[in-house]
């Protein structure tokens, strides 16, 4: 039996509409965070879930899009809704950047990896040097009144960033199920599973990688934009760190790479476990630091040799539940 | 005979001082099937893959239909109207085997759907649409085999470059394949360049053949011409080949 995921998602979109209604403010920051991962989660998996090409930098758009809106706002007063613009052609042109120096010679694969985290490297280097925009030290956005909803400004009470990342998560949702199923979304999975296949029937491989990129560096400067304004200060060692890129591939990866429900469930998943393992140990009394990584390596372990395509498509499977179109 | 659709003249080839392909000239008719034989190592494939923009050559001219496409990428080829398999097959293999070819079809086609539909009746054609839904991963040899006939179909070619789609089928199943490829040269006259090894196959199907050896074209001609070939039956098919 297959069944169509809409009743599923009408159900969780539904649920998560309601959800400010009971939840406490600490539950509505961990949904915060889950939104937060799933749609950071959704713009990577464009480039290497869908694209094949895997980045393990995407810090790099988070902290370019997070930067360039703040600071805007930071030094002009001008709010996020207009910076985000500008936070987006950053982005794109950062990646384009690196598209074109990659895809134009030939690296691909590992070495690919290697030059996105070279750019998030010493993107993070330079910002440390900058600074007009705080250095090292770290810019710190102004923080008013936290119980009025101040939407151009994007200040406000918790709910109000709840329910802009919703969203974010829902349109990154309903645009990736519109690529997969458009052309794009075709041309990219062929060239994921074998790119001299592809070219062969037609397909201008680097056109379409650089498209992946664009849209997945467009998408992640929104998650920076966001990230800038719901935590207020921002530090280069932290923004652009490989551990911030790491974090936001696990849940992809874990909920399944290349599927539009796997960034979702993942996000879902470790950020409920790790939340719930720092509550258990807080409440046991001990501080154990590193811990949080420690976990996340277990699980990744744990999901790679049990589920080695993710927890999304077993689960789908035993649901019986069909992502792509079928005939 | 008319103008030719494919045109190879003087091509040359060497990796790193290894002379590859040498000077190799021949030509296709429009509907003629032509195959393309010789010992491994002859230089086939290499030839092929300057045909289809794999690798350019280092001399020589390939025309089609007129224009030169020699160093073109291969997606320009394709667009132009040349499809291609590949010796050692390469499937989409995490892609349904609907999926596949509809990414071939969708060369030609505007939009998603329509190119679903042919991509459809290209595989009832080749027997493989009860299996559309299964990963192209989980195929087994012939039907993968099947399936970089189909997918190269979908792109609607003028001329369709078959390399040893037969080898390591079973005896009928080489039949059905010879088979489908004379009804469809019939039907619609696609002209088709095949490098095969499955002598049976190349004598069924073949208006003409070139023979290759060391990377030179030491024959052309028809199919009893070459069976009786001095050179070919040393070089290649031996003396009591046919």
């Amino acid at each position: 039996m297959t069944r169509s995921p809409v009743a599923l998602l009408a159900a969780l979109a539904a649920l998560l509409l309601v959800l400010p209604l009971f939840a406490g403010s600490y539950a509505l920051s961990v949904a915060t965070l889950i939104l937060y991962f799933a749609y950071t989660g959704q713009a990577w998996n464009v480039m290497t879930g869908f694209a094949g090409q895997l980045s393990l930098g995407h810090s790099l758009y988070v902290g370019v899009g997070a930067y360039a809106a703040g600071a805007l706002f930071y030094h002009y007063g001008i709010g996020p809704w207009a910076g985000l613009w500008i936070a987006i052609l950053l982005c794109v042109l950062m990646g384009l950047i690196i598209g074109f120096l990659a895809f134009r010679f030939g690296i691909s694969g590992v070495y690919f990896a290697l030059l996105t985290i070279a750019f998030a490297e010493f993107t993070r280097i330079g910002f440390d040097h900058l600074d007009w925009l705080g250095g090292p030290g770290g810019m710190f956005l102004k923080v008013a009144q936290r119980d009025q909803i101040d939407l151009a400004n994007f200040r406000g009470p918790p709910v109000m960033y709840y329910y802009t990342m919703l969203a974010f998560a829902g349109g990154a949702l309903a645009l990736c199920a519109w690529l997969l199923r458009s052309r794009a979304g075709y041309y990219w999975r062929a060239i994921r599973e074998d790119e001299e296949a592809a070219r062969s029937l037609g397909i201008n491989a680097f056109r379409w990688k650089m498209l992946a990129v664009a849209i997945s560096s467009a998408m992640t400067a929104v998650s920076g934009v966001f990230f800038a304004f719901y935590y207020n200060n921002l530090f280069p060692e932290q923004i652009f760190s490989i551990n911030r890129s790491i974090e936001l591939i696990l849940g992809p990866v874990i909920g399944g790479l290349g599927t539009l429900f796997g960034p979702i469930l993942g996000a879902a998943v470790l950020t409920l476990l790790s939340d719930g393992l720092t509550d258990l140990l807080a409440a046991l009394g001990w501080e154990i630091p590193g811990i949080k990584q420690v976990f996340y390596g277990v699980v990744l372990l744990l999901v790679v040799m049990f589920l080695p395509n993710g927890i999304w498509p077993a689960l789908a499977k035993r649901l019986g539940i069909r992502e792509a179109e079928d005939r | 005979m008319g103008t030719p659709l494919l045109e190879v003249s003087g091509i040359d080839k060497s990796f790193r001082g290894l002379q590859a392909v040498a000077r190799v000239s021949f030509s296709v008719e429009p509907g003629h099937i032509v195959a393309l034989i010789g010992p491994n190592g002859a230089g086939k494939t290499t030839c092929f893959n300057m045909i289809a923009g794999t690798l350019a050559p280092d001399a020589g001219e390939v025309r089609f239909a007129g224009q030169r496409i020699d160093g073109l990428r291969a997606d320009r080829i394709c667009a132009a109207g040349i499809g291609r398999t590949f010796q050692l097959v390469k499937p989409f293999g995490g892609l349904s085997v609907l999926d596949n070819v509809t990414v071939g079809a969708l060369n030609r086609e505007a939009n998603v759907p329509s190119a679903r539909r042919r991509a459809l009746g290209i595989l009832e054609r080749l027997g493989l649409a009860d299996k559309r839904r299964q990963p192209a991963a989980s195929l087994t040899l012939p039907d993968r085999k099947r399936l970089e006939v189909a997918r190269a179909l979908a792109t609607e070619p003028r001329l369709l470059l078959l390399d040893e789609v037969m080898a390591g089928l079973r005896p009928t199943e080489t039949d059905q394949m010879i088979g489908f490829f004379r009804k469809l040269n019939e039907e619609t006259g696609l002209t088709i360049l095949l490098i095969e090894h499955v002598m049976r196959a190349v004598m069924a199907l073949s208006r003409e053949i070139h023979v290759l050896h060391h990377g030179e074209l030491i024959a052309s001609g028809s199919p009893e011409e070459i069976a009786r070939h001095p050179a070919v039956l040393a070089s290649y098919l031996g003396e009591e080949a046919l």
